[in-house]
């Protein structure tokens, strides 16, 4: 296996206060992570140097080796494979489902492109097969604003799908879910990492029990712990943390 | 790319118009209750071209969240643009009788023509002017705010500062644009006399064909799969960047578009006003146009259309009848629009009737 | 000198009205002599009316210089004679009375020739100079410095031995050794070059590069390097005086952005009617300055300082109700709350336009802002301005404190970092919404105040501020009082500073652009919050 991801030695500071202070983190190609950590770990501000929403203080950022991450911007991160889901269900509310997955449709990104783009037959299987993935194929033109919270966290997974990602990173995907909704989002996912990789921030235990899986537990902008849920519930530091002095 | 029924509907109402107002005005006689007036025909032909500019601020805020408040700067300089040569078709007629300097210039005691007025005697390189300067500058300011990822509130002020910044510019007498007075005294335009009823009519329909033009040009671009990418920026801009769309050229393509159709308004509008000055560039100028786009109902292409006529039929109208009540008036027009109806008119037609859908977007901030 | 002679003719001509005729008849009577044939006895005469030390004979003689000074065939009366609207007029050579209309050849022109004119111009410049009244005696001075010739040396010298007041006296010194440098001896001349350093304006400086040209040896070395003080010494005024009028514009900038900086910094609300509310404070002082002197006339002052909060209340108040009636339900719609406050800023405008009509309203400054400080070498600093600049600072501090540390400020600075939490421990955050947007306001309508001293009263007052003070809040960054007063600053000193090299509107359009082209390098500003809380 090579590493997809490689976060090295990283820090970035807002204002005196420091996000993520040295944090290494490597990723294995077709490997599902799940990262837990409390309030204000870095969960998020990590996702935002790997799609290069910020740039770190300092640390080396490599996808696949020897992509250096940091010094590209959101668009170019996105292109080369890497997706992202937001911890708030962002979806594009004012256009139908069906258009959500079109857009996000792996193509050529390019303004003229786009203005001439016509949608082929091959496109619309993609999209039509995603649609049943995540079991919006009967809501497929409603607006997506109309979508409950649950059908949007899919949708936007949906449309993560459709960027065909190399690595994908999912922000607390089950918040807000009902319990059902919650083991269908843990059996896409686990369906969706047998060919791609996947990091998968959560807070739900139970979630990342379901996941069974790899964890790093965040703490104070660097990994605290790391191994299989058994493994970093009972290590100490992890308790203290968890459970505090 | 497909058009729906609205669309042509409306593309078909407006050739209509621009055929049929000229044939009233042409064959009625004037004793018929029918007969569009003279000066009626330059009222609307000038309304078009606003309906144009209002198009093109609908194209970039209703579809794309960026809020303009200097678009008048782009209709302004494709004014001065038509305006110059304009001015070079005066020829020795002016009030000096000096065939190689406009008046102004005679005034100032100037000797020679600016190098940036050579050119202008010719009307194709006037048009082409008329959309290369706005879009040129219209592209570098873009290029620079949107890559730096100026947005919302952020945005209006400087683009409200930049034609600021043009009006004082133009005000001066250096900059050999006639400073305060600007351009005017025209006589004739490809050899047809201004004042005349034709040239009148051919303004008119000129005016409304572009605007066709205009109009059908904003539809195809909106129901394309980038018109979606825009609306999905302005809804999720982050979404959109995270997606790999790079949100800053999608911007920049659109501003660049709309800065055009907001010149080649501008250039429509100087023959049938017979003026251009730099009071164009004042900054209420530019936030009136959006109002005429909030009336309408934003994102919706139609409404735009709609509002900008609306309103300078009731400017025309009140500034004449009440002119105290007219700013009154406006302003109640901007609180109330934002306060009670944030869709517009067509917009709030549209959703009661739940059929938004057909609109292709739903206006929204 | 022509300047400086019509002058004082007509300060003396005034003056003559108090002169008792018993001396009057003194002096007319050897006015007299001057009609004498010989040149001889004309220079006598000339000599006892200078050594008169009545003022009134400048006129005379000035009249004689320039060959205007007539004796009258009819009565052998001694008058002036002058031209006006192609016709000649007869007046009294000492009292200036019109005695009508001159026909030709009723009168004989007294003759003077080359070495009565020297005399002439010694004796007019020592009168002047010795004249009893001080503003006079500077004036002379100081207008002899370009013109005055060698011969007026000696009643230089004489008057500067006799000067008591310390100004005349400098000016005195200042034109004496003028005059050496163009007429002394070698050794005065580089005496008076060194001297001359001492005086840095303008005069001096033109006078030095124009001798430093002629000039040879020493006395070229000593001219350069007098004339090389003064220079830096000027450039160093000059530095000054911009920096004044920069911190001056900067203080006015500050005025009119401060309210906003509230508004829009602290509650993120676009208020386009901003500026009306300055104009509204401006009015606000217009309409107490009127009611108050309806029972105090003349008490400018007071009722200025009764407008400062009158402003306040009536602006605070207006922007409570605004926010209330409109803003409140536009929040999170910054682009509406743009649009609705412009609708509210053409309304305001028509409104004060209908009840005050189109043209300027008068404000009347008390006295003491009236004038100015001066400080050496022309640099002068208008109180007004002075007055501006400590009310903005003033008004700054203030609201620094209010917003730290009463409680009032601490309940604004929950609401606008965690609005539920703030509501959750009970603080109405509606209530403070209200309030901090009347405070934004008010701070407006106390710009308003200061603005009706330096501006046009009127309905269209606020427009020319709206733009100017988006720049400063953006510029320096949201959210910071601190950014905001640097912002001010040194737009009004780039704008300043510009000024003397691009030319005023030149100078303003380049701090446009810079504006915009700093806020795409930083779009939130000098001063802008960074970190999570910032992106979202």
């Amino acid at each position: 296996m090579s590493e997809i991801l490689y976060l090295d030695g990283i820090s970035v500071s807002f204002g005196g206060f420091k996000a993520l202070n040295d944090l290494s983190l490597v990723i294995e190609a077709d490997e599902m992570r799940a990262i837990i950590g409390p309030n204000g770990a870095g969960k998020t501000t990590m996702m935002d140097i790997i799609t290069g929403r910020t740039r770190p203080d300092k640390g080396v950022v490599l996808f696949q080796g020897d992509i250096d991450l940091t010094r590209m911007d959101e668009a170019e991160i996105a292109n080369l494979g890497i997706g992202r889901k937001f911890q708030k269900p962002t979806v594009f509310e004012s256009h139908s489902v069906e258009d959500n997955l079109q857009l996000a449709q792996k193509a050529p990104r390019g303004p003229f492109t786009t203005l001439f783009a016509k949608l082929s037959g091959a496109q619309q299987a993609a999209i039509d097969a995603t649609l049943e993935t995540i079991a919006l194929a009967a809501a497929r033109r409603r607006l997506a604003g109309q979508l409950s919270h649950g059908q949007k966290q899919w949708l936007e997974i949906g449309m993560l799908l459709m960027q065909q990602p190399e690595l994908l990173l999912v922000d607390e995907p089950v918040a807000g879910m009902t319990d059902a909704e919650t083991e269908q989002t843990a059996d896409l996912l686990r369906q969706i990492a047998k060919t791609r990789s996947v990091v998968v921030v959560e807070h739900d235990m139970e979630f990342v029990r379901a996941l069974g899986t790899k964890v790093s537990v965040l703490h104070e902008g660097s990994v605290l712990s790391e191994g299989s849920l058994e493994v970093v519930q009972n290590d100490p530091r992890v308790i203290e943390v968890y459970l505090g002095r | 790319m497909k058009l729906n029924a609205s669309t042509w509907i409306f593309a078909a109402l407006l050739a209509g118009i621009t055929i049929i107002a000229p044939i009233l005005h042409l064959a009625l006689p004037e004793t018929s209750p029918l007969h569009v007036p003279t000066y009626a025909l330059s009222l609307f032909g000038k309304y078009l071209s606003f309906a144009l500019l209002a198009l093109s601020v609908d194209l970039i805020w209703g579809y794309c969240g960026i809020l303009s408040l200097g678009h008048g700067a782009f209709f302004t300089l494709g004014g001065y643009a038509m305006g110059m040569h304009l001015m070079r078709q005066i020829g020795d007629r002016g009030v000096y009788g000096n065939a190689e300097l406009p008046d102004f210039m005679v005034f100032l005691n100037w000797h020679e023509l600016p190098w940036y007025w050579l050119g202008f005697d010719n009307f194709i390189f006037a048009l082409a002017m008329v959309i290369l300067v706005p879009g040129a500058l219209a592209f570098t300011f873009g290029w620079f705010a949107f890559r730096s990822r100026v947005s919302g509130v952020y945005l209006s002020i400087i683009t409200q500062a930049m034609t600021f910044a043009l009006m004082l510019a133009f005000f001066r007498n250096d900059m050999g644009f006639g400073g305060n007075n600007g351009l005017t005294d025209f006589k004739e335009i490809l050899g047809f006399d201004l004042h005349s009823q034709g040239t009148r009519v051919g303004l008119f329909i000129a005016s409304g064909t572009t605007l066709l033009a205009g109009f059908v040009l904003c539809r195809m671009i909106v129901a394309s799969k980038l018109g979606k990418i825009l609306v999905g920026i302005r809804d999720a801009e982050s979404r959109t960047r995270f997606l790999g769309y790079r949100v800053e050229h999608y911007k920049l393509f659109v501003f660049t578009v709309s800065a055009v159709m907001a010149g080649i308004a501008g250039a429509l509008y100087v023959p049938q006003v017979g003026i251009i000055n730099p009071g164009e560039f004042a900054p209420a100028n530019s936030i009136e146009i959006v109002i005429w786009v909030a009336l309408g109902g934003r994102g919706t292409l139609i409404g735009a259309i709609i509002g900008a006529v609306l309103v300078n039929l009731a400017k025309s109208y009140l500034t004449a009848a009440f002119p105290e009540i007219w700013l009154f008036a406006l302003g109640g027009l901007f609180v109330g629009v934002t306060l009670f109806l944030p869709r517009g008119i067509v917009g709030g037609i549209v959703g009661g009737l739940g059929i938004t859908r057909l609109m292709g977007a739903r206006g929204r901030a | 000198m022509p300047r400086h002679i019509i002058l004082s003719m007509l300060l003396l001509f005034a003056a003559a009205a108090i002169y008792s005729p018993a001396r009057a008849d003194q002096t007319a009577d050897i006015l007299q002599g001057l009609t004498a044939k010989s040149f001889n006895a004309k220079i006598s005469a000339v000599e006892t009316l200078a050594a008169s030390g009545d003022a009134r004979v400048v006129a005379p003689l000035t009249a004689l210089l320039e060959g205007r000074l007539h004796r009258r065939k009819a009565d052998g009366a001694i008058v002036i004679v002058q031209a006006q609207d192609g016709k000649e007029f007869f007046f009294d050579a000492l009292t200036g009375k019109p005695l009508g209309e001159a026909k030709p050849r009723s009168s004989k022109k007294i003759r003077v020739n080359n070495r009565l004119r020297g005399i002439l111009r010694g004796a007019l410049g020592a009168l002047t100079l010795f004249s009893p009244d001080r503003a006079q005696r500077l004036t002379a001075a100081q207008s002899m410095f370009k013109s005055a010739g060698a011969d007026s040396l000696a009643p230089l010298a004489k008057a500067y031995l006799k000067e008591t007041d310390a100004n005349v006296r400098e000016a005195l010194a200042r034109t004496l050794a003028a005059v050496r440098l163009r007429h002394g001896s070698d050794e005065e001349k580089l005496a008076a070059a060194e001297m001359l350093a001492d005086f840095p304006d303008r005069e001096v400086r033109d006078l030095l590069a124009n001798t430093a040209q002629k000039a040879q040896g020493g006395l070229l070395a000593a001219v350069t390097a007098a004339h090389k003080s003064i220079e830096s010494r000027l450039n160093f005024f000059n530095i000054l005086q911009y920096l004044f009028q920069g911190i001056s514009l900067g203080s006015v900038l500050l005025l009119a952005a401060i309210g906003l900086a509230i508004t829009f910094g602290v509650m993120g609300v676009i208020n386009m009617a901003h500026g009306e509310m300055v104009m509204l404070g401006a009015y606000t002082t217009h309409v107490v300055q009127v009611i108050f002197h309806g029972y105090f006339p003349g008490a400018y002052t007071q009722s200025l300082l009764l407008a400062i909060p009158c402003a306040f209340l009536v602006t605070g108040l207006f922007g409570v109700v605004l926010e209330r009636g409109v803003i409140r339900f536009l929040y999170g719609r910054p682009l509406e709350t743009l649009l609705a406050t412009w609708g509210l800023s053409l309304m305001l405008q028509q409104f004060v336009r209908s009840i005050f009509g189109p043209t300027n309203r008068e404000v009347i400054a008390p006295t003491w802002m009236s004038g100015s400080i001066e400080i050496t070498g022309g640099l002068a600093l208008t109180n007004n301005r002075i007055c501006i600049v400590i009310f903005a600072v003033l008004v700054f501090l203030l609201l620094t404190l209010l917003i730290r540390y009463t409680d009032f400020g601490l309940r604004m600075r929950a609401v606008t970092q965690n609005r539920a939490m703030a509501n959750a421990v009970g603080i109405r955050s509606g209530w403070v919404d209200a309030m901090t947007f009347g405070l934004g306001s008010g701070v407006a309508g106390l710009a308003g105040v200061a603005l009706s001293q330096i501006d046009n009263v009127s309905p269209n007052l606020g427009q020319g501020y709206i733009i100017d003070s988006f720049l400063v809040v953006v510029f320096g960054g949201v959210g910071s009082l601190w950014g905001t007063l640097v912002a001010a600053l040194s737009l009004g000193l780039a704008n300043k500073f510009l000024e003397p090299y691009a030319g005023a509107v030149l100078g303003k359009i380049l701090i446009l652009v810079l504006v915009i082209l700093f806020i795409q390098k930083r779009p939130r500003g000098l001063f802008a919050l960074k970190g999570r809380a910032a992106e979202a």
